[in-house]
């Protein structure tokens, strides 16, 4: 079926006073078509690069692939784990990862558990204390003198705590908290449980959906993040995946300008470096995009 | 003591702090850490601002205070900086771009994406757009020079069409659209979840009584679902708009290269560059408050105007 025949026929559909179930058919049909070359064109970039990186450097020169390998071979992914401690670099990043969503969580939960109840004095206060920081920041280079000033330059703790917890998410945090219903509190506190008892075993395990999807956020800003390695880490020893990537990718660009052909690193290996940094999203993202996308949700309600 | 539920206890009576407290001191005690963090890493670099009407000297140990005023000089010199101009400019293009291309792109995906029965397609659209989104800018930029570049794929796909190779990473107007590109790559997901959700939350029985009418799928379309959820619409937008100039970091910096800085250079790499690469921390400081302050500014006006228009704040 050609576009312009559907075309006139949606038209056809569009003027007629009652929708038929054939024309009703048919405009299903070409939506979910275009939904699927959509969803399609969506993902070609990232099957390149992994098609490129399966492929032979003959093809590749040839102009050969597009979003097939051709020339199957592995050498590339060999040749990108040798180089610069991939592998090393990759637990590394993990750990910071792990590390890093820990510390926020446990410091988002800290903040919001407290600022739920609804009769806590200076809550308020403490509430608008938090939130301006949204609105006043104070810039790239007062932050970075400000780092400076607690000798965390070239230090893990500058991609640690700095950015320990975020506003926006513990506002999240809050109004997950607000949704349990107080007479839990007042039964543990008649039991004699203290406020952190009560955190831990009452408000934690009630919230657990809000603080998976918030932890995986985190996670996942961390190990994106690169604007703190770029501001305050200049020892290569510290670089997550990402920064490693970067310097791979900064050859490619200069040679990609210059139009030449002769490039420092292969182009399969950068494409293999660029698959093996994008492999661990790409294995959790099936099984934790519900989260994800309730996150969005998440957002879309803060109160 | 400590059982006492808060509300029972009433702060006239005499020694009410000290109750209040003896119940309730663990509560103040949790925040003590992220409050201390607050005051450290978000309001105490905001002292650091007067390092835009100061002389920064490197060496000699003097702390920030002890340098030399210099009044509004650094500012002056951003004004009659032609490369801060351009900067500032490239910021709000690059800006403008994204809301003009970026912004209609998910609604219109999500409207129609909203008429579709299956909820196969529907789920595996939505999965396949989000994904990127969990992509860091470096990977992008990796991404983009493997389909935009003199040996990527389109080039490949016009070259065996017999084609010239088209310059898109290096020619500056086909650069602006690249960028323009993958931030709609990365980020059309996102909104797109937003939107699928209000249109989730419409009531079905206001179409259905427009179908029974007899109305067509663009009528029921153009005067029921956009109206729906055009305060989802309206807010995103006024969000955007308020923060015309500010920019991040990460995508600016990792999708320019050396041939294209006279457009993809902007305020946040702007600061980069001429601040913690080039060590005029007092220059790129007082270019820094410029744009936070304007921004404030912005983000001021878009909450009063969202306000007026009947939609609840941004803030």
């Amino acid at each position: 079926m050609s576009m312009t025949n559907i075309a006139s026929k949606r038209k056809n559909q569009d003027t007629g006073t009652q929708l038929n179930n054939a024309a009703e058919k048919r405009y299903q049909f070409f939506w979910s078509f275009f939904f699927i070359l959509v969803s399609i064109i969506a993902i070609i970039p990232i099957l390149r690069v992994i098609s490129i990186s399966f492929s032979s450097k003959d093809a590749i020169l040839k102009g050969e692939v597009f979003v097939w390998p051709v020339g199957f071979n592995t050498d590339a992914y060999t040749k990108a784990l040798k180089t610069g401690n991939f592998i090393q670099t990759m637990f590394y990043s993990i750990e910071l990862m792990l590390a890093s969503a820990g510390i926020n969580m446990c410091m988002t939960i800290l903040m919001a558990f407290p600022l739920a109840r609804r009769n806590l004095r200076l809550g308020s206060v403490i509430m608008t204390f938090c939130v301006l920081t949204m609105y006043l920041n104070p810039g790239t280079i007062p932050n970075f003198l400000n780092v400076r000033d607690f000798n965390l330059i070239n230090t893990v703790w500058a991609l640690l705590i700095p950015g320990a917890m975020s506003v926006y998410n513990m506002i999240i945090m809050r109004t997950a908290f607000r949704a349990i219903d107080d007479s839990l509190y007042e039964a543990a506190r008649i039991e004699g449980c203290s406020e952190f008892r009560i955190m831990w075993q009452i408000a934690v395990p009630l919230t657990v959906p809000t603080i998976a999807t918030l932890a995986l956020f985190y996670a996942v800003s961390r190990w994106n993040g690169i604007e703190d390695q770029i501001y305050y880490i200049n020892s290569s020893n510290l670089y997550t995946v990402q920064m490693t990537l970067k310097q791979m990718i900064e050859s490619i660009a200069i040679s990609a300008e210059e139009g030449s052909t002769t490039q420092m690193t292969p182009e399969n290996v950068k494409a293999a470096s660029i698959t093996l940094s994008m492999l661990p999203m790409l294995i959790v993202y099936p099984f934790v995009q519900r989260f994800f996308t309730q996150g969005v949700m998440l957002g879309a309600v803060k109160g | 003591m400590s059982s006492k539920p808060l509300r029972e206890i009433t702060p006239k009576r005499k020694g009410w702090l000290k109750q209040y407290l003896s119940a309730t001191w663990q509560l103040y005690a949790m925040m003590l850490i992220p409050i201390i963090y607050i005051i450290c890493f978000k309001y105490k670099p905001m002292l650091g601002i007067v390092m835009a009407f100061k002389k920064y000297t490197p060496f000699g140990g003097r702390s920030m205070w002890e340098m030399n005023w210099v009044g509004f000089q650094w500012f002056k010199e951003a004004f009659n900086d032609s490369l801060f101009w351009k900067a500032l400019a490239n910021t709000l293009i690059l800006n403008l771009g994204d809301l003009v291309f970026g912004f209609p792109f998910p609604i219109i995906l999500a409207i129609f994406l909203n008429e579709l029965r299956s909820d196969k397609i529907r789920k595996a659209t939505q999965l396949s757009l989000y994904l990127p989104n969990f992509l860091s800018w470096v990977i992008i930029s990796g991404i983009t020079s493997q389909i935009f570049a003199a040996s990527g794929l389109l080039n490949n796909i016009i070259a065996s069409l017999g084609g010239q190779a088209v310059p898109f990473l290096s020619n500056t107007i086909w650069w602006r659209f690249v960028y323009w590109m993958m931030g709609i790559w990365q980020s059309a997901g996102y909104s797109l979840i937003i939107y699928l959700a209000a249109l989730m939350s419409n009531d079905p029985s206001l179409s259905e009584a427009a179908y029974i009418d007899g109305a067509t799928r663009m009528q029921r379309i153009w005067h029921i679902t956009v109206p729906q959820i055009m305060p989802t619409i309206s807010t995103l937008l006024i969000m955007q708009v308020g923060k015309v100039v500010s920019i991040s970091f990460d995508r600016p910096f990792m999708m320019r290269n050396a041939l294209v800085t006279d457009v993809a250079q902007v305020i946040s790499t702007f600061v980069y560059d001429k601040g913690l690469k080039g060590g005029r921390f007092d220059y790129a400081a007082a270019v820094g408050l410029f744009q936070s302050a304007v921004g404030i500014v912005l983000i001021l006006i878009a909450n009063k105007a969202s306000k007026k228009m009947g939609q609840e704040g941004i803030i």
